[in-house]
């Protein structure tokens, strides 16, 4: 049995923690789990919190850009959280910007973030699961 | 007929105290400042010392002149304190040299009178003088470069630690004004120093402010993309402030693109555009209550 990057579903999103060390096959096999999570259950927001992630290589790097686009093309709003500056500064080196996906400091904001793009795309400020400190949408 | 070396070596020896006598009236003749700031007891002792140091060599190292080697070390060591210490009291790399060259003239005076009319002698003996005299010279002027070399690179170090400070200006809001030519290490500096206390603040937006900074290069400005770039890959918003007319038009003129970036004219506005983004207003009390805080502060 391969290690695997467990993937929660939380209502309609999914929520994926990458706690351990990145490496190679470990991240095709989440791209891999990923996609067919998304397809099976229809979910219309992904959280990847990458907090835990220290260092990342050129082909990690391009993993995670490439996953986060993948389930931007799936129809999930997809948002990155807790990334660290050393990771930062090594994918803008890289040339990795992560055009079309949105980040966040952490799990809490990247949930709030997730929870309104999905209300904004649906037309409706369904207001009901928003907390607190949103009230700046004209901001953005 | 004896070495060049040995002859001066004896000669060293014959007239140490004629020698240095002569010398430190050379030194009074040459260098006017170099004079002035030392002691006399102790530009004597220094000299002194350097005597019977350049003896020893002499006699040790024989017709060789290689300051790196064993022979020559002690001498060397002891010019370079001299050197060092000189250069500290802030004498210019020609007054230092000044002092060991002056040696040159009551030498030549000593080894005519020795040579008494053997002008091969002579001119071996002076060849000889002349090549020890300015591989000390030499080296004096290297150390004095070195000590500068050094205070220059503890200022700059110093610099880079004073000038990147990172401010907390609201909740949710970092300012970092930037003062002075930005090369990359420092750029390199500022971006990690912000994005760490990004994380560690839990900031959502960052201001770089640039009134401070008299130009922007195309490396500059390559810089502060990536910075603001990697902040909103870590889920912060970055604003940069006080552009100047000049560095607008080089920016431009340089074909870098912004487009990617929120610029803002004044510090000021761009804290207006940061407390909209996280939700917060500064807003004036209504006239009573205005009084009131006036009052409070007052006191």
């Amino acid at each position: 049995m391969t290690e695997r990057i467990p993937i929660l579903r939380m209502g309609q999103f999914l929520l994926v923690t990458i706690q351990v060390d990145m490496h190679d096959r470990l991240a095709m096999t989440l791209q891999d789990d990923l996609t067919e999570a998304i397809t099976r259950t229809g979910a219309r927001g992904v959280l990847i919190d990458i907090s835990s992630l220290d260092i990342v290589d050129s082909f990690i790097g391009r993993m995670l850009a490439n996953i986060a686009a993948m389930s931007r093309i799936l129809d999930a709003q997809t948002v990155v959280t807790g990334m660290q500056p050393a990771v930062a500064i090594t994918l803008v080196e890289l040339g990795l910007e992560l055009p079309g996906v949105r980040t966040a400091l952490d799990v809490d904001r990247g949930m709030t973030l997730l929870r309104r793009a999905i209300a904004e795309e649906s037309g409706t400020h369904a207001t009901s699961d928003d907390e607190g400190r949103d009230d700046d949408d004209d901001a953005n | 007929m004896s070495t060049p070396s040995a002859h001066v070596a004896s000669l060293l020896e014959q007239f140490e105290a004629d020698l240095l006598t002569d010398w430190l009236r050379e030194q009074a003749a040459v260098g006017g400042r170099l004079v002035g700031m030392l002691p006399e007891a102790e530009r004597r002792e220094q000299s002194r010392d350097l005597l019977a140091l350049l003896r020893r060599a002499v006699a040790e190292a024989g017709d060789e002149v290689r300051l790196d080697r064993q022979a020559w070390a002690g001498l060397r060591e002891f010019l370079g304190n001299v050197s060092r210490s000189r250069a500290l009291q802030g004498l210019s790399p020609s007054e230092t040299a000044a002092f060991v060259l002056s040696l040159k003239q009551p030498l030549f005076a000593r080894l005519r009178t020795a040579a008494r009319g053997d002008a091969d002698q002579f001119a071996d003996d002076v060849l000889y003088v002349t090549r020890v005299v300015d591989a000390l010279a030499l080296h004096t002027t290297e150390v004095h470069q070195k000590g500068r070399e050094e205070v220059i690179a503890r200022q700059q170090a110093d610099m880079l630690e004073l000038s990147t400070p990172v401010v907390k200006l609201w909740d949710g809001i970092l300012a970092l004004p930037m003062i002075g030519t930005l090369d990359s290490a420092r750029t390199q500096i500022v971006m990690e120093t912000l994005l760490q206390r990004i994380v560690e603040t839990g900031a959502e937006v960052a201001i770089i402010d640039i009134t401070g900074v008299p130009t922007v290069d195309t490396l500059v400005a390559q810089h502060l993309i990536k910075t603001v770039t990697a902040a909103r890959l870590m889920g912060a918003d970055c604003i940069v402030s006080g552009i100047r007319p000049q560095i607008a038009q080089t920016i431009v003129h340089l074909g870098v693109d912004l487009t990617d970036v929120i610029t803002k004219a004044t510090l000021a506005d761009a804290f207006r555009v940061a407390l909209r983004r996280t939700g917060q207003r500064v807003s004036e009390l209504s006239g009573s209550a205005k009084a009131d805080a006036a009052d409070a502060a007052r006191q």
